[in-house]
């Protein structure tokens, strides 16, 4: 059976195809004003890449922020939509059996979810603000003048520990300002970003409880500077799956597999 | 999506008295408005207050009940927008209960809404205060009514009744020296009703309107316990607009009789299968006050066959109930016979409002945790849908203690922010979005678009 799960995230698209449980593809790209379009763009890009057209796939399925736009739209023409907790519980279980909670920290939102045999038993989302997500590293990798992948390796640079306030990202700006303007060096600077996210993210992971096997998935996994302070806050070790950005919309090719769930 | 599952359909039909209903709230705020030119009084406070005592001064004499008011500001959220500029530019923090500030907000602008959305200039000052202290907002609320009131030329003498002497055990008999220390405070605030008015005051009067309120709170228990019934056959959003009732004139006879008339139609409904949601498969509760500009968010949950059979808030705000001793809940019997003279109607009616059920978790999380676990259990719930309330933090104190006792004893607990009155605390698409990953993890699909 071919199935493919297409994640359509606030910052990028991700799409997953999968042949008898199987990745035979992967493909993303940012998402643009257009949301169809640019899903559809890596839709392509994902069955070329294996050869094959939609009319291959028996089923596709649907997920993230602009899921919708591309239910029964062609060509995706997706079979149905999930939401983000459930793709994401789904992709991270079958990557990792044992896994019991999942923290999915993309672009616009963070997610805590408790997993019991792949199946959401709790979740929390956090609201309105993107001080616990990519976005604020965004911003503050702008407030620094380096680039946004250079942002976790700079952080790894310092041993320093400067607290700060990430309950808003346009305070925690002013703060990274106020900090430059001490002369507090860029290293120091990043690892306080990167503690802050994750204090706000694992007190909002704490509201579900930690349970082991705790997986992080999503863009910011790919950040090597969130995953040390993580760990630290919430006293654990925390798997990171290759490719941690694709397991939403590995879940969703997953769920796509499994109809009758 | 939809998803192609085999749904049993209950049969389904309209309440009959609905329209009632709609004239009985029309009539409330209209009557408030046009008091005076009928030769009436008119008084402000809040729903809580102890609205039979001033009924003792005659039957010309109509309310406005605060915050039922500020959610009909609410519902109109142009108009509550502009409440909210007014009380902003006049120095009030958006932080504070949002009932409050839209009533505030609709003093300041000078207008007065009606139920169908009529904005009439003028809003009309009330003749007296009434009200009583069981949170800070409602200790404030009417003080900085008096003070804008004084602003526009006209005095308010008020008199607000302190109510904070504990919740009482249904299984022994109230303290004396609590139930005395209100009691006196109603006796003196009738003397005091004299006074301002001028008017001789009727404990006939005081009497009947004490005996309606004690049957209008248990008769809307009464209909609240048959939707244990499933098919459900009302559903909390409709519940909404019959609850009010009981929060604008829980005195009044008109009242009794359409509770009443909603009890036989819902026992009706009961015994031939009507349900409010006919696709039925998944039974929740909610808690607090609604944000009342967005309960679109209750028809989305029908797209999944949830039905909201009710809340804390919606049951025991007015319905009065009791404990049975499995800890299950049965409409608060009424007293065997009727008071007859003014000391046994304010011992009556104090006795009878010390058990509401929307008073106990002020002063103890842990009540609220046990009365919505009974409520689970009893009418028949799957999830409970907490919603954290920045307009009310009376109603929303401890909520987080009351999700965590939820989830130890295991019941699936969906939480989200809002605000009943104040439509910018409120994300629409975020909590559309949340609730059907919340359904979607309790294994429903959407029956429907």
């Amino acid at each position: 059976m071919i199935t493919a799960g297409v994640d359509v995230g606030a910052k990028f698209a991700k799409v997953v195809i999968l042949k008898d449980g199987q990745v035979v593809a992967r493909a993303k790209a940012l998402v643009g004003f257009d949301v169809l379009k640019s899903a559809s763009e890596v839709f392509e890009t994902a069955l070329k890449e294996v050869g094959l057209s939609r009319n291959d796939l028996q089923r596709v399925v649907a997920t993230g922020m602009g899921r919708n736009a591309v239910v029964q739209k062609p060509p995706i023409n997706a079979d149905e939509a999930v939401s983000e907790v459930v793709s994401a519980a789904t992709g991270a279980y079958h990557i990792i059996p044992t896994v019991k909670t999942v923290i999915d920290v993309g672009a616009e939102e963070g997610r805590g979810i408790k997993v019991e045999g792949g199946k959401v038993k709790d979740f929390v989302i956090n609201e309105r603000c993107a001080a616990g997500a990519g976005t604020f590293v965004e911003a503050m990798a702008r407030a620094l003048e380096v680039k946004v992948e250079d942002m976790g390796p700079l952080s790894l640079k310092s041993a320093n520990t400067i607290p700060m306030n990430a309950q808003c990202c346009v305070f925690a700006e002013s703060e990274v300002v106020s900090l430059i303007h001490s002369k507090i060096s860029k290293e120091d600077i990043a690892k306080a970003i990167h503690d802050a996210i994750a204090g706000r993210i694992s007190s909002m992971v704490l509201r579900v409880g930690v349970e082991k096997d705790v997986a992080l998935i999503g863009g910011c996994a790919l950040n090597p500077g969130f995953l040390p302070p993580l760990e630290k806050e919430l006293h654990t070790s925390i798997i990171v799956p290759e490719f941690p950005e694709y397991v939403s919309a590995l879940g969703a090719a997953v769920i796509a597999a499994n109809p009758s769930r | 999506m939809t998803a192609a599952v085999e749904v049993k359909e209950y049969p389904t039909e309209p309440l009959k008295c609905w329209e009632q209903a709609k004239n009985l709230r029309k009539n409330y705020y209209e009557d408030y408005l046009h008091a005076h030119e009928k030769g009436g009084l008119r008084w402000a406070g809040g729903a809580w207050s102890f609205s039979s005592i001033p009924a003792g001064l005659g039957e010309d004499v109509y309310c406005i009940t605060g915050e039922p008011y500020g959610a009909t500001v609410a519902f109109f959220k142009d108009f509550a927008a502009k409440c909210h500029d007014a009380t902003e530019a006049a120095g009030f923090p958006r932080t504070l209960c949002a009932y409050m500030r839209n009533y505030w907000g609709s003093i300041l602008l000078d207008k007065y809404i009606l139920t169908d959305g009529t904005v009439v200039d003028g809003y009309p000052p009330p003749d007296f205060i009434w009200q009583d202290h069981i949170c800070c907002s409602h200790g404030k609320w009417y003080q900085l009514v008096k003070w804008l009131e004084q602003k526009r030329g006209k005095e308010v003498p008020m008199c607000s009744v302190d109510v904070s002497v504990g919740y009482p055990s249904d299984f022994a008999p109230e303290e004396d020296y609590k139930v005395n220390y209100i009691v006196e405070q109603l006796s003196d605030g009738i003397q005091w009703l004299e006074k301002v008015t001028g008017r001789k005051y009727d404990d006939g009067l005081l009497c009947d309107a004490v005996w309606n309120e004690m049957k209008a709170t248990s008769l809307w228990a009464e209909v609240c316990a048959l939707n244990q019934a499933v098919p459900a056959p009302l559903d909390e959003k409709s519940m909404y607009s019959l609850y009010v009732m009981g929060t604008l004139m829980k005195h009044r006879p008109e009242c009794v009789a359409f509770y009443e008339t909603l009890r036989d139609e819902v026992k009706d409904r009961v015994g031939r299968g009507i349900a409010a949601v006919p696709n039925e498969r998944f039974r929740v509760i909610t808690d607090t006050q609604p944000p009342w500009g967005f309960l679109k968010i209750f028809r989305e949950m029908e797209k999944y066959g949830a039905v909201s059979v009710g809340s804390l808030y919606t049951f025991g705000l007015i319905g009065m109930w009791q404990y049975q001793p499995d800890g299950s809940w049965i409409p608060k019997p009424m007293p065997p016979r009727k008071p007859q003279t003014r000391d046994e109607a304010l011992q009556a009616i104090v006795r009878w409002t010390m058990h509401k059920p929307e008073w106990a978790h002020f002063y103890e999380p842990e009540l609220k945790t046990k009365m919505m676990e009974s409520i689970v259990k009893q009418w028949k719930v799957d999830a409970v849908l907490l919603h954290y309330n920045r307009g009310c933090e009376g109603l929303s104190v401890h909520i987080a203690e009351n999700r965590h006792g939820l989830m130890q004893a295991g019941i699936p607990v969906f939480p989200f922010e809002g605000n009943m009155g104040d439509e910018r605390d409120f994300d629409l698409a975020g909590t559309m979005a949340r609730l059907t990953a919340f359904f979607e993890s309790m294994g429903l699909k959407k029956l429907r678009e």
